[in-house]
This record gives C-alpha cells, structure tokens and sequence, in this order.
C-alpha cells in the first residue's frame, strides 16, 4: 500500500506542471467542448434526414471563418453590434450609477423606488420590442433602447448594495476632515463601491450581449443578430455556426476584460 | 513597530500651531423626544493648550459631548466656542479621532494622511506636509504602503498624521487606543501627549480607563451617567518625569482620581 507521503513528493516531482495547471485543464475544457461538437457533426452527417446541416460541425465552421477573417466580414459584422451594446451599456451606466447612490444613500428613495424597480427588472427585455419599435424612429434605437433596458437593473442594484455596504465610519471621518459633497463622492463612495459597479456592468454585459441577437432580428440589416438571420435564409449554416462560434468569443472576452478591471480596482486585501 | 517615545528632534520640525480654548456653555442632549436627556447642564471650560480627560461609565455621554464639541451632532441646548468661533459644523481647525482608525483601504499612509489637506482645497505644500506629520507619528518609511499591512497601532498613528496634517487647534480623541495591545497603547499614550504638548494643542480626550487619564491629562472632568452631568474636575497633579506606570508619584496620583471615580459613582 502507497503512504500518502507519496502524493506531495511526486508533486513535487513536476513543479512546472503544477504551475501551469490551471491552463492545461482550461485547454481540456475547450478540447472537450471541441470533440462533443465535433461528435455531433458525426451524428448529424450520418443521419440522412439531417444531412444538409452537416456544415455545422467544426471543419467546415473553422474553415468559414478564416475566410471570414481574412475577408474582414467578421468585423463588418460586430462593428454594428459592438457600437449598439456600448452605446446601450453606457446609457444604462450613466443612469443606473446615479439612481444606485441614490438608492443606497437615501432610505426614503429605497422606499419609493423598490416595488417598481423590483417589478420593472423582472420584466424580459424583450417584452418592450413592440414598444421600442414604435416608440423610437429607427430600428437602431430601438436596438440601443432594448439593451439599455436589460443593463440598467444589474448595473443599478450592484452600485445600491455597494453603497450599502459602505462602513458609516469612512463618511464620518470624510465629514470630520471638512469633505465636501462633492468630495465624498470622489473619494469615498465611487471608490469604496467601484468594484460593485464593475461587477454590476460584467453582469449587464452577460445580459446585454444575450439580448442583443434576438434583437437584432428586428429590421437592421447590419450586426451579428442580422448575420445569423440572413445566413439562415440563405442556407448557408457554415457561415451560420461561424457567426455563433463569432459571437461566443467576443462576449467571452469582453467578460475577461471586466474581470480583469475588477481585480485591479479591487482594494480588498485577501491574504 | 517600535515602541519608542518620540525624541524631541522628531517633533521639531512641525511649526507650534496656535491655540484655542473650548467653551461649553449649558450644553444638553437628548437624542429622541420620550427619551431621556444624555446629557443636561454642561459647562466647561478648556484652557488654550490643556489637555483634558473626559472620565465615565459606559453610557455616560462621553462620546456625545465629543461628537458636540466636534460639530458632527447639533446639541439640543447650548453652544461650544472654540477660540472665538461658535461650533456649527466640523472643521480642519477641530479634528476628531474615533475608537477605530477607518483608514481608507484604496489610498496609501500618504494619502490617507493628506485627506484633510485635500478637503481643504489645498495644493501646495501637501507632500512636505504630509512627510512632515508622518515623520511626527514615525511612519515615514510606510508613506506608500498599503494601509491594510500596517498593525493596529500603526494604523492608529496614520489617523493621528492625517487629522494634525491640517494643522488644527484642538484635538478630540474619542479612546483612540482602546483595540490596541498594553504596550502598543503605552507608547500612543506617552506620544499623543509628547506631540500633543510640542504644538501646543488643546486637547480632550475621551476614556473609561482611569489610569489613560492619569498618563495623558493635566486635568479630569468626571461625567456621572443617568444624570448627565459633570460631577468631578480636579488637576492631574503629575510631572513630566512621573507620567509613568511604575513611577510610585504616579501610582498615588491614579489611586487619588480612582478614589474621586469611585466615590462618584456611589454618590446620586
Ligand atoms: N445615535 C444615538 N441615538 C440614540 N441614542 C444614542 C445615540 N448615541 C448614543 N445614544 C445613547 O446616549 C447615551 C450616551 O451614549 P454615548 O455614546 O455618548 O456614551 P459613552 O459615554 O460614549 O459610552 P461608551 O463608553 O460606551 O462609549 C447612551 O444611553 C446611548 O444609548
Ligand atoms: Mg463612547
């Protein structure tokens, strides 16, 4: 029988491995991910009723998109997207930051607000399409609108629990020292809850990047939504799973950006 | 952290500040209507340059008289001059330090210790300034770091730096040293009053421990809960040199003020 003292000396025995596991086990995941795709594109190109999507599989998405790469369709398609879900994020930002210190600073205001809001964000996004559409003269605002609609909640609730959570002795010890209003906003609550809004917006991103192709099935003849409807009409699902596969990878490192951002303005010591 | 007193030579640098004496006049208290009053009918008055200790039981109102001499609570009677100003709301020229230093955790010591500087709108000089009190304190090798690597003493002395960088008059200390370990409150004790005394500020200093009060001040006021009133204020009869624990001056001195605290929690 082996004794456990074993286990640490033979890891012991390979100290670059060690380090360096965190990213082996990563590539197995997306290697996983890889083979069930590509299984499935075996499923799919042996079952003679479903053999005209067998351009979903792995080989002929990759080879698509290079060429979509290369050709620079794939940034004719984003850039459209891209610039509707910055432009929705940074409304929602710009509003739901505000209305969070507010609700978090001031009771009366967390009393009000709270049954509408609490009623408002469970409301799909979506649901507001017929009435962007006909609210807003052109499809594109009405893109920017339903995603602003989906960002605001997590961006605003995250800057309101953030606030919340503020230890009352830093606003005493800014009072005490003679801070203005203004100072203590700019050098206590937007510091002590900017992580919150971090998080806040990562959320919204999540939200925002997933209403945002549905969306885009709307009237826009431009952006990754259009991309997926228009290869569907044209039969061409290569393009098609290579949009998706497009799409997957954007949002997964816009996700990386924000958390990136999190850990550097995050001030909490974990040692 | 070293634990000794400062040297004359360290505190030098810091020009002497001018000074103001406090005036409390027919100050009462009381926080909520139905509730009793915390405090009722005080009157004291702080010389220019005295340190002051504010003894009481729990629940006695200290930390109400303080928060009113500060100005961050409005007295419901009464009013506080310092110097020739009415107390209406805080200011760089009275500084209050609580129980727990509440460091910001997103600045260094330096700009921790700048803050009131900052608060003031002042642009010039804050570097020299800010090395200057944290050479005061001792911490000038720490001005970079992260205030959540320092100990509990150090963070203290980082408090201390930022609310004398303003250059205030009087300084209120609500038991600055009550979280920190013996020795490390031993030597605050000893420098609070050494640089306290260098810059010629006025001082009081709010605590429960008799023995603080004999350590730090040239006078005591007793606070009697329930009634909230002033019913002792007797001088701190202590050389420089007796300000010591094991210094037998000392020890009478403490049994004296224990005496008068004791008597006047048996008295009505
Ligand atoms: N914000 C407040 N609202 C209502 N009552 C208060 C408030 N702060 C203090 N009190 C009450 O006022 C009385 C005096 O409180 P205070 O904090 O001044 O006492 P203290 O002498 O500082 O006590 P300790 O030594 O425990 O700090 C207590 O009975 C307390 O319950
Ligand atoms: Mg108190």
């Amino acid at each position: 029988m082996t004794t456990t003292s074993d286990i640490p000396r033979s890891a012991r025995a390979f100290p670059s491995l060690a380090r360096y596991r965190g990213v082996v086990n990563g590539a197995f995941g997306m290697a996983l991910l890889i083979f069930l795709w590509w299984l499935g594109g075996r499923a799919v190109a042996g079952n003679p009723n479903m053999y005209a999507f067998s351009s979903f599989a792995p080989g002929p998405t990759l080879t698509r998109l290079w060429t979509m790469i290369t050709s620079g369709e794939i940034f004719e398609m984003a850039g459209p997207s891209l610039y509707r879900v910055g432009l929705g994020m940074g409304i929602a930002a710009v509003v739901g930051v505000p209305m969070g210190i507010l609700v978090g600073r001031v009771q009366q205001v967390r009393e009000i607000t709270n049954i509408p809001f609490q009623f408002l964000r469970m409301i799909s996004p979506l649901s507001w399409m017929p009435i962007a559409v006909m609210a807003f003269a052109t499809w594109d605002a009405a893109i920017i609108f339903l995603i602003m609609v989906a960002a605001i909640w997590p961006i605003l609730f995250a800057t309101a629990a953030g606030v919340r959570r503020i230890d009352p002795a830093w606003i005493k010890v800014a009072r005490n020292l003679g801070a203005s209003r203004t100072h203590m906003l700019t050098t206590v609550i937007l510091p002590a809850v900017a992580t919150d809004i971090l998080t806040g917006i990562r959320l919204a991103l999540g939200v925002a990047w997933v209403v945002l192709v549905p969306a885009e099935y709307l009237g826009v003849t431009s952006g990754l939504g259009y991309a997926i409807n228009d290869a569907r009409d044209t039969l061409e699902y290569d393009r098609l799973s290579a949009t998706v596969v497009v799409i997957g990878v954007i949002g997964f490192g816009l996700d990386t950006l924000c958390q990136k951002a999190i850990s550097r303005l995050n001030w909490t010591k974990t040692s | 952290m070293r634990h000794t007193p400062l040297e004359p030579s360290q505190t030098d640098a810091v020009a002497v500040t001018a000074t103001a004496e406090v005036r409390i006049t027919a100050v009462g208290h009381t926080y909520r209507v139905g509730d009793g009053e915390v405090l009722s009918g005080i009157d004291l008055n702080i010389g220019a340059g005295e340190v002051v200790a504010l003894i009481g039981r729990s629940g006695s109102g200290k930390s109400t008289l303080l928060h009113i001499i500060a100005g961050l609570l409005e007295p419901s009677e009464g009013v506080v001059h310092i110097g020739n100003e009415r107390v209406t709301g805080p200011s760089a020229a009275w500084v209050m330090m609580f129980q727990a230093p509440s460091l910001f955790p997103w600045m260094t010591v330096a700009e921790n210790a700048g803050l009131g500087l900052r608060y003031s709108g002042q642009k010039e000089g804050v570097d020299d300034r800010v090395a200057e009190v944290l050479d005061l304190v001792d911490l000038s090798a720490f001005s970079d770091r992260n205030v959540q690597d320092l100990s509990g003493g150090q963070q203290q002395r980082v408090a201390l730096a930022r609310s004398l960088a303003p250059n205030p008059d009087v300084l209120l200390l609500d038991e600055p040293f009550s979280a920190l370990d013996m020795f490390t409150r031993q030597s605050m004790q000893q420098d609070v009053r050494a640089i306290t005394k260098r810059l010629g500020l006025t001082m009081v200093l709010v605590t429960h421990d008799v023995s603080e009060a004999a350590l730090m001040a040239d006078r005591a006021v007793f606070l009697k809960s329930g009634s909230g009133k002033i019913v002792g204020d007797t001088p701190v009869g202590l050389a420089p040199k007796a300000r010591d624990l094991n210094n037998p001056d000392f020890q009478a001195e403490l049994a004296r003020l224990n005496g008068i605290y004791s008597q006047m929690q048996t008295q009505c």
